[in-house]
Order: C-alpha cells, then sequence, then structure tokens
C-alpha cells in the first residue's frame, strides 16, 4: 500500500518538474500554435463574415476599422474572415501531408528494413533521388502535367519529405531487430506485422515525431510558395500564400492585404521550428 | 579513388536516368500528351501528326526508348505558346537568372559562412545570439514574404529602389538581396553547427592543451575539418540555384529561367517544363560531381584510402 | 522413452570475411552433432566459449535452419523458420536467454508482455489472459506488483523470471535455456535453477539446458553432453559422468569444478582455447591432450558406447580400449 502511494506521489512532482523546465519562447510558440488550431477548427464560428462575401462599397479599408479589423481588400473582403479561412486550408494541408508523408516514408523504412536485399537497395535509391532532386521543381513539373486540384495538391505535398522518415525507421528498425526484443517477440511466434507495429514502431515513435516537426514548417512554406505563385490552391479556396499572391498587386495601395497573411506565415512557421527544436532537444540529443 | 569516381560517375547517371524517367512517367500518366501539349481544339489531323512525330502510336517501351533517344540529342519538344524549341526559349533566359543567382551566391558564401563561425567561436555571446536570431528569422521567413517586405520598405515607403522589371542594375539589387539574405541564414546556422561540432571534438582540445596558440588551431585544424561538410551544402545551393530562384523572380518579375517555369507550368507548356526539369537536375548532377571531386581532395580519408568505396 | 525432439547430424558453418577485402573464412560451428531429447527430461550441454552450444541450441529449437542434418519435434520434421508454420510451432517450444533485458520491450509493462504470446497464437479470451499472465508470475515467484512494472525497474532475478513466464504461457513441451543464469548473482543463480528445477517436475517440460557452468548443468540435468569445437565429446548420465569422467577433456572440465566429497587433482590443459576458425586437424582436442597419440592427429574419434556412456576418443574408446573393456 505504502508503496503505490509512494509511487504516485513520485510521478506527480515529477511531472510537475517537466512543465517547469518548459523554457518561455516555447510556451509562448505553443500558445500561438494552440490557437492556430483552434481557429482552423472553429472558422466559422470565429469568422465575422463569409470569406468570399463582397462588399464593394467598403473596398480597401485600412485595418483598425470597426467593423473590418484587418481592413478589406479589393473586392470588399473582409481580411480577417479570409485569414481565418486561409489559416484552415494551410493548416489542413500541412497537417494532411506530414501525416501522408510520415505514413509512406515509415511504411518504406519499414519493408526497406524488414526484407532487406533489392528491397532495400530500391527504398535507399529512391530516397537518394529524392533528397537530390529540389522538390519545388518536381512539384511544379507535376502541377504542369496534371493541373492543380486540391486533392492532387495535397498527395504532392505529402510526398515531401519521405525520404527523411525512410531513412530514421530503417535504420531505427535494423537497429531494433539486432537488440534483442525483436527477435524475442519474432521467437515467441509473433507475426512480422505484429513485431513491427506494436513494438518497433512504439520505440522509435518518438523520433519520427520530432522529424515531423521538423517537416511540417517546410510544408508550410512550400505551400505557400506555390500558392503565392498561383499553381497551389486556387480560388475561391483560400490559403496564406494565396492571400499573399493577390495582396501583390496591392502593395502601394493597402499594404495591410499581403501583410495579415504573411505575418501569420512567418509566425507559424517559427512557432513549430521553436517547438521542433525544443522537442528534439528534448527527446533524441543525438539528432542535430 | 578512381573506384571512388566512378562510382559517383554512376551514381549521376542514374539520377538523370530517374529524372527522365520520372519525366516521363509523369507525362504518359497525365492523359493523352497530344491532347495536353496542343489543346483540346485543335485540329483532329493536327493531332495525329503530333502522334505520329511523337511516336505515341508505339508500345510504351519503345516510346520510352525513343523518348530517351530524343532528349539524348536535344530533341525537346517545342513550346506550345509560340512554336520556339523549348531549349532556345530557356537558353535565352539563362543569362538573367546568372545574373542574380550569382552574386546572391557571392553574399550567401560571403556573409553566411563568416557569420557562422564567428558564431561558433564565441558560443553563447552576444554576436552568437544575434546571429542564430537572424538566422532563424532567415530560414522561417519565406523568399517571397522577405521579397515584399523589402519592395514594401525600399519601394513604396521609400521609393529608393524600383519594384519589379529587368530595365537597370538597380533592379537587380533586391532581388538579389532577397535572394542572398535567405540563403546567408541557412548558411550561417549550418556553419555553426559544423564548426561547433568540430572544436568540440578531442583533437582541437588536445592542440589547444598541448599550447597551439588559439588561431592557429581553428585556421589549422578546426576550419579545414569544417570545410566538407559545408562544402556539401554549398554544393546542394549551387544545385537549387534555380530553384531558389522560382519565386523570387516571381516576386521581381525578373525575366530569368524561374520565371518561365511559373509561366509555362501555368499555361501547360509542357515542352518547356521538361526542358527545365531536366537543365536542373543536370545542374544539380554536375554541382554534385563536383563536391564529390573536392571532398576527394579535401578528405584524406579518400585520398589514401585506395580502393575504398564512399557511402 | 520416446524422443521428444532428435536430432541427427546437425552442421552449421558460418562465412566469416575479415574485414571487407579479407578473403572469406568457413567457420564450422557444429560438425555432426546428434542427439535426442525425451519427454519431460532435461539434456545438459557443456562447452567452453566457441564449443558451439549456442549455435546447437538455435538449431534444436528451429530457430536457425542446419547446413547439414534435421531436426524433428514429436515425430514431425521442424518447419523451416519464419513460415507460418514455424510460427506456430513455437507455442510449444520456446527459449530461455542469457540476457533477459535485451528480450524484454522497454515500453511496455510486465503484465502485458507475459500476456502477449496468448494474444499471438489466440488463445483464451482477451478478458482472461492478463488474469492467467498475473497467474503465471505467481508460479514463477513473483509478486503481482511486479505486473505493472517495466522491464528496467526490475532486478537481473526478476527478470530472468518474467522471460520464463512469458515462455511458458502456451504450456510448451520443450524449453531450450542458453546460459540462463550466467549474467545473475550467483545467490539469485541458485533461486532460478532450482525454480527450472521445480518448474520441469511440475509441468513435465523436455529441456535442454546449456552452460558452461559444470555444478549449475549438473542441478538440473539427467544427462549432460559435452562438446568441444562443435562436436559431442561424452555424453552420458549426469551423476556417473561428473563422478567417473571418462574423456581427457571431460575430465580436465571437472576437475576444476569444486565437488563435495573428497579433494581432485587439477588438470590443467595447456595449448590455445579453442577456435572454430582453426580447427586442429584429426581429433579437434589433440593439441591440448595429455593422452595424445600419433592416430589423433589424423584421424577424428566417432562417438563410441561404452557402457552408458558414450566417448570420443581414440585412446580412452578406441578398438583397443573396447577390448580392454569387454575383458
Amino acid at each position: 500500500m505504502t508503496d503505490r502511494a509512494l509511487d504516485t506521489a513520485a510521478t506527480s512532482s515529477g511531472l510537475r518538474q517537466r512543465l517547469a523546465g518548459v523554457p518561455v519562447p516555447v510556451w509562448i510558440a505553443l500558445t500561438w500554435l494552440i490557437a492556430m488550431v483552434a481557429v482552423a477548427l472553429l472558422a466559422d464560428l470565429v469568422s465575422p463574415y463569409s470569406y468570399t462575401a463582397p462588399n464593394l462599397r467598403n473596398r480597401l479599408v485600412a485595418p483598425g476599422h470597426p467593423l473590418h479589423w484587418l481592413g478589406t481588400d479589393e473586392l470588399g473582403r473582409d481580411v480577417l474572415s479570409r485569414l481565418i479561412a486561409s489559416i484552415r486550408i494551410s493548416l489542413l494541408i500541412a497537417f494532411g501531408a506530414s501525416l501522408m508523408s510520415a505514413v509512406v516514408g515509415t511504411t518504406l523504412g519499414f519493408l526497406a528494413a524488414y526484407f532487406r536485399g533489392f528491397v532495400e537497395q530500391l527504398v535507399l535509391m529512391l530516397a537518394d533521388f529524392q533528397a537530390s532532386m529540389p522538390f519545388l521543381i518536381m512539384a511544379l513539373a507535376v502541377l504542369a502535367f496534371f493541373g492543380s486540384s486540391l486533392p492532387l495538391l495535397i498527395g504532392l505535398m505529402g510526398l515531401f519529405g519521405w525520404e527523411r522518415y525512410a531513412r530514421i525507421a530503417r535504420g531505427l528498425a535494423i537497429a531494433a531487430s539486432a537488440q534483442g526484443y525483436a527477435s524475442a517477440v519474432t521467437q515467441l511466434g509473433a507475426s512480422p506485422t505484429r513485431v513491427y507495429l506494436k513494438h518497433i514502431l512504439p520505440n522509435i515513435a518518438s523520433t519520427l515525431i520530432v522529424s515531423m516537426t521538423l517537416v511540417f514548417p517546410e510544408v508550410i512554406l512550400l505551400e505557400s510558395g506555390l500558392s503565392f505563385l498561383g499553381l497551389g490552391v486556387q480560388p475561391p479556396m483560400t490559403s496564406l500564400g494565396n492571400m499573399v499572391g493577390y495582396g501583390r498587386e496591392y502593395i502601394t495601395r493597402a499594404p495591410w492585404i499581403m501583410l495579415a497573411p504573411a505575418m501569420t506565415i512567418v509566425v507559424t512557421t517559427l512557432a513549430v521550428s521553436i517547438l521542433g527544436d525544443w522537442l528534439r532537444d528534448r527527446l533524441d540529443p543525438t539528432l542535430r | 579513388m578512381l573506384r571512388y569516381f566512378s562510382l559517383r560517375l554512376l551514381r549521376a547517371f542514374i539520377t538523370i536516368g530517374l529524372v527522365v524517367t520520372f519525366a516521363f512517367v509523369v507525362l504518359r500518366l497525365s492523359g493523352d500528351p497530344a491532347l495536353i501539349i496542343l489543346g483540346p481544339e485543335s485540329a483532329p489531323e493536327a493531332i495525329a501528326a503530333f502522334r505520329k512525330a511523337w511516336g505515341l502510336d508505339e508500345p510504351l517501351w519503345r516510346q520510352y526508348l525513343s523518348y530517351f533517344g530524343a532528349i539524348a540529342q536535344g530533341e525537346l519538344g517545342r513550346s506550345m505558346r509560340d512554336g520556339r524549341a523549348a531549349i532556345d526559349l530557356v537558353a535565352e533566359r539563362i543569362p538573367a537568372t546568372l545574373a542574380l543567382t550569382i552574386p546572391a551566391l557571392i553574399i550567401k558564401l560571403g556573409i553566411g559562412i563568416p557569420a557562422g563561425i564567428i558564431a561558433a567561436l564565441n558560443r553563447g555571446s552576444l554576436t552568437d545570439r544575434l546571429v542564430m536570431l537572424l538566422s532563424v528569422a532567415g530560414f522561417t521567413v519565406p523568399s517571397f514574404v522577405l521579397g515584399l517586405v523589402l519592395v514594401l520598405i525600399f519601394a513604396v515607403q521609400l521609393g529608393w529602389l524600383p519594384s519589379g522589371g529587368q530595365d537597370s542594375w538597380r533592379h537587380a539589387i533586391l532581388p538579389i538581396a532577397t535572394l542572398g539574405i535567405g540563403g546567408a541564414a541557412v548558411l550561417a546556422r549550418f556553419t555553426r553547427s559544423a564548426m561547433l561540432e568540430v572544436l568540440g571534438q578531442p583533437y582541437v582540445r588536445t592542440a589547444s592543451a598541448k599550447g597551439v596558440p588559439w588561431r592557429q588551431v581553428v585556421i589549422g585544424h578546426a576550419l579545414p575539418n569544417a570545410t566538407i561538410p559545408t562544402v556539401t551544402i554549398i554544393g546542394f545551393m549551387v544545385g537549387s540555384l534555380i530553384a531558389g530562384a522560382v519565386v523570387v523572380e516571381s516576386v521581381f518579375s525578373w525575366p530569368g529561367v524561374g520565371r518561365l517555369l511559373v509561366v509555362a507550368v501555368s499555361n501547360r507548356d509542357l515542352a518547356v517544363v521538361q526542358c527545365i526539369l531536366l537543365l536542373v537536375a543536370a545542374t544539380m548532377v554536375v554541382s554534385n560531381l563536383i563536391v564529390d571531386l573536392l571532398y576527394g581532395f579535401l578528405d584524406p580519408r579518400l585520398r589514401h584510402a585506395g580502393g575504398r568505396s564512399g557511402s | 522413452m520416446i524422443s521428444l525432439v532428435t536430432a541427427r547430424d546437425l552442421a552449421r558453418t558460418y562465412q566469416l570475411r575479415r574485414g571487407v577485402f579479407g578473403r572469406p573464412v568457413a567457420v564450422r560451428a557444429v560438425d555432426g552433432v546428434s542427439l535426442h531429447v525425451g519427454a519431460g527430461e532435461t539434456l545438459g550441454i557443456v562447452g567452453e566459449s566457441g564449443s558451439g552450444k549456442s549455435t546447437l541450441g538455435r538449431m534444436v529449437l528451429g530457430l536457425e535452419k542446419p547446413d547439414g542434418g534435421a531436426v524433428t519435434f514429436d515425430g514431425a520434421p521442424m518447419p523451416e523458420p519464419l513460415t507460418a508454420a514455424w510460427r506456430r510451432s513455437r507455442a510449444r517450444m520456446q527459449m530461455i536467454y542469457q540476457d533477459p533485458l535485451g528480450a524484454l520491450d522497454r515500453r511496455l509493462t510486465v503484465r502485458d508482455q507475459v500476456a502477449e504470446p496468448l494474444a499471438i497464437h489466440g488463445l483464451g479470451a482477451s478478458s482472461e489472459r492478463m488474469e492467467k499472465a498475473l497467474a503465471m508470475l505467481g508460479r514463477v515467484g513473483l509478486s503481482r506488483h511486479v505486473a505493472s512494472r517495466y522491464p528496467h525497474e526490475l532486478s537481473g532475478g526478476q527478470r530472468q523470471r518474467v522471460v520464463l513466464a512469458r515462455a511458458l504461457m502456451t504450456d510448451p513441451a520443450f524449453l531450450v535455456c542458453d546460459e540462463p543464469v550466467s549474467a545473475l548473482d550467483v545467490s539469485i543463480q541458485a533461486q532460478v535453477v532450482n525454480l527450472l528445477v521445480d518448474l520441469q517436475e511440475s509441468l513435465g517440460i523436455a529441456m535442454l539446458f546449456i552452460s558452461h557452468d559444470l555444478r549449475v548443468v549438473r542441478q538440473v540435468s539427467r544427462r549432460v553432453a559435452v562438446m568441444y569445437l562443435g562436436r559431442i565429446v561424452e555424453e552420458g548420465d549426469a551423476d556417473d559422468l561428473f563422478a567417473d569422467p571418462r574423456h581427457p577433456y571431460t575430465r580436465a572440465l571437472v576437475s576444476a569444478a569444486p565437488a563435495p566429497g573428497g579433494k581432485r587433482e587439477r588438470i590443467i590443459l595447456t595449448g590455445e582455447p579453442p577456435n572454430p576458425a582453426a580447427r586442429p586437424p584429426g581429433c579437434a582436442f589433440h593439441p591440448r591432450c595429455p593422452l595424445a597419440e600419433a592416430r589423433c592427429r589424423e584421424t577424428a574419434p566417432a562417438l563410441t558406447t561404452l557402457g552408458g556412456r558414450r566417448v570420443a576418443c581414440h585412446v580412452v574408446a578406441g578398438p583397443a580400449a573396447a577390448t580392454r573393456e569387454a575383458a
């Protein structure tokens, strides 16, 4: 009985200790990100106007206006509403893509580790190829050939960075197999699927999550870049990069159209980078 | 040594081969190339003639081979818009892109590397924190945002510099600055961590403990060993010059290869896109080869290893 | 007694490369070993490192495919490793390792890991599995508190009991123990060994007990086989063998182990320790053998039956010796 009481006391003070050790910038970053996710989820509730609603009498209104906190654009659409909608789309694409590339990459890495031989060489060669070509160019080529639709865009972004997960998953899976617990469970009669999913994957999950936080900001930047060029998210949907692209023409008269989404991109990317750096230092100091 | 290089050369060929295959696969998957390239409203005779010319009636593997052959001979198709050879269109834009990217590269190297080294040597100091802060800012801010902000400040508010076009040398300042600053930030951060890693090595501490003056330790030991990883990333930067230029050229309406690519993609001008894709692949591959060559000279382990094959 | 496990002429050769450019060297880890283990009995395997005992254990359990010879389990040939049939057969035979920490998953509780074999083989309803796991933990002498702990929070002896509990969950008929107590403190060793003996009696499990430690092997085994450089050099009843070893190698081993009762004269072996990569011709033991003759250098001795014992030695059990015995 007393043992158990001591146990719970130990864990709760340990938790408090861990929470106290978090530096201030990381708190700020976390708060910002939670706010962004909340905005994305509650977009319809939070947004003052529909993001496509034009109001031709109130065009190019400067920010600070009581009805339009961030001003309006050239069609009188409320910039704040458009910003909220853009955050939702951009985050959706970024999350979807990061998750997809993590799954694809990890699976390929596991296949390479399990089968070795030819499969492994093939995966490594593809990974090398992916790592050596600038993704933007390849993405542009695919968009040229296939056109820009949202599913294609998410699918394309979902291939960004898979090679990093694949390399990590392969390396760690091979190490895990050598370590003994994987072979011990195999010798219990477990199928390879069970060994990989129930044992190896949970043990390497923290490293993969850290990689995700490194890939995520790059996906945001990539998607914004493509949308800025007019080749990513297409109207009437709006994304952060899109808004910057449209705002560009009015940079002399109404710079706020461009600045609001631009600042959002920068701060969000920064927040994820800070969080990622901190997570990396905590979870896996060997990764630099 | 010879084995090392021939392996690298082989790898380079394989990469180019993969890129060409990639282009071929994407081209075929995206539908009937004839319809895409000529447009759906073209006359049926034009479409039939095109299919004949491109060999689209033949079995797939044959198409693949003739595709390869065509590319090897430099036959990269014609632009949809004005019918000129894609390769000419691209070639005439290259000088404009180089006019931006080469000065930018000089800035990246000239600012980024020294900043990184200084930060590493004065670790934890104010200088270090400043450099780190600026470098983080440099790579979380996407190039189009940076470019537009610079335009906002220097062109719109201050009116010092023009915001677009290619009319005078002054037009080049902002785009070069945009490209340079972003790259310098990345390079500074990277050089700093490479230096820190080297400085943490036991042999550096030994040299310093033996009484070797710090300056000599840095110049004689730390710097040369930090060059190796730095060379890799410089190689990557050189190889992705065009990729970096894509966005910046669009922001500043600079008529280079990057801008051409964006326009070609929106117009689905496949011949031009294909041509630029291959150009980028070639640049990447060549720059990686040069990096590997430099490695061979810089890294004494490779120089003396004889038959050791690099990973 | 019907044999549960029969191994015939097992052989296994590894190809080792010395460095990247060295020529491959063939290392014969196991060279023509035959043995059998009856249901519910324990066969002990004794040998130094390099004798091939671990490789033998793995082959007998079906974890490695032998290069020569075959293994039968309960009358049927051992399935090929990593096939579905092989996975199913794991429920009937299990392995206990030298390093229990390496065999356990850091992130799962003891309870989850002990219950896992039931989940793998689909035995029992999921609601019952936890209870069965806890019951098994009790059987190996662990309290229920241990169930919610993690492997790295336990002592070496506790971990080995956990591995044992996990191995017994599917009610296997055969257990291979490869140096199960070598990594434990001496006082704990005795406890775990006693546990093994008790479990064998109550559950009727056949065991192959591999160790370099004679005292431990003696406690657990009914019969013992002594290995040297991939071959069995002597085999027989455990008590008989230790009381009256015949093969020169066995005699040296036994003389080195402290025995109750009278003092023994220590026989010290000279020469190089066994190296499977550089196997001496003829009898592998001849460079170190005090009784070596000319023919020991030329031909390898076969296992000859001498009373209840099998010995592979020209001098002790050659034809001349056989006639001496008969006479």
